[in-house]
């Protein structure tokens, strides 16, 4: 049975596909019924996103989306038109701003920021985007709601990200393309492992939020077949929190 | 690399502790001003000067200034 929130018939790009957040929005897109279009730059991993997508007729491309190059060679891969866009790709790093460096700033724009924002442009100067289209960018807590020790960069680039969503939202208001955000808490994902955060420090963590836990990867793949689906046409410029109550506090 | 620069360089990262709390043997968990701002301000610390990259579960065994030496120099 097709509900409001199937995304059968539309064709969706996810980018930073090939694990955490961006996997979890391609599975869930395909299991909405959508045909995905997956990215990333690591071949492996996204070959293993790739085979757990439900359906026929997706298409993974490696692209890495850092440089202009990289998101045309993407794009000669649409051919048609999108129905929807979650742009997925991003890195976490904590380091106090005392220790950042040039290329630590150049780095976290370039994968967090740019890389979407130069995505999202190029997909509307090559009039990729469908009337009625559907574009999702990854915001978070952090850069927008509030902070974190070693966060300052991170915080950055998401506070762009918001950013570039509003105005964006206005201008393609006339072709009737919805631009939002999901603002999501910490989500357990291989970003967080290995990091400066040790596992106790992530278990204390845990407990400062209200639902005691933190996001499931999925829990932001549902989101995302919500603002892509047309249940949500009249949704344009929100930035979407889910962050198990955290920020109440 | 001595372990006279490594404990100036872990000083460093402290604004209010005297210079003499800063020995081989000091267990820096202990110092007044140390807080989880400090812990990642010397894995930051470490990361930029001595090029080595300590997770926080490798620290998290390790209570002096000496001890924390001795591990970046094996992971040098």
């Amino acid at each position: 049975m097709k509900t409001i929130f199937s995304l059968e018939g539309k064709v969706i790009l996810i980018t930073g596909a090939s694990s955490g957040i961006g996997k979890a929005v391609a599975l869930q897109c395909a299991a909405a019924g959508a045909t995905c279009i997956i990215t990333a730059r690591n071949e492996m991993r996204l070959q293993e996103t790739f085979d757990g997508l439900r359906g026929e007729g997706h298409k993974m491309v490696l692209a890495d989306l850092s440089s202009l190059l990289g998101v045309n060679i993407l794009l000669s891969h649409i051919l048609g038109k999108i129905d929807g866009v979650v742009a997925c790709a991003g890195i976490v790093e904590t380091k106090i701003l005392k220790f950042t460096e040039e290329e630590d700033l150049m780095r976290l724009f370039d994968t967090n920021a740019f890389s979407s924002i130069r995505l999202i442009r190029e997909l509307v100067q090559q009039k990729k985007l469908q009337n009625g289209a559907s574009v999702v960018m990854i915001s978070s807590i952090s850069g927008t709601k509030c902070g974190y020790i070693g966060g300052a960069l991170y915080g950055a680039t998401k506070g762009a990200l918001e950013g570039f969503a509003k105005a964006t939202a206005l201008e393609l208001s006339p072709q009737r393309i919805r631009v939002n955000t999901i603002v999501p808490g910490m989500i357990e994902t291989p970003l967080l492992e290995g990091s400066e955060i040790g596992s106790e420090e992530l278990e204390v963590d845990k407990l400062r939020y209200p639902l005691k836990r933190y996001g499931h990867p999925d829990e932001i793949g549902y989101a995302s077949v919500y603002l892509l689906s047309d249940a949500t046409m009249w949704m344009t410029g929100t930035s979407l929190l889910i962050d198990g109550g955290y920020t109440l506090n | 690399m001595e372990i006279k620069q490594f404990i100036a360089d872990f000083a460093d990262q402290f604004d209010e502790t005297e210079l003499n709390e800063f020995q081989p043997k000091t267990e820096f968990r202990e110092l007044e001003e140390w807080s989880s701002l400090a812990g990642l301000a010397i894995l930051n610390m470490i990361g930029k000067k001595y090029g080595v990259k300590i997770s926080a579960s490798e620290i998290k065994g390790i209570d002096t200034i000496e001890a924390l030496y001795n591990l970046v120099l094996s992971k040098k």
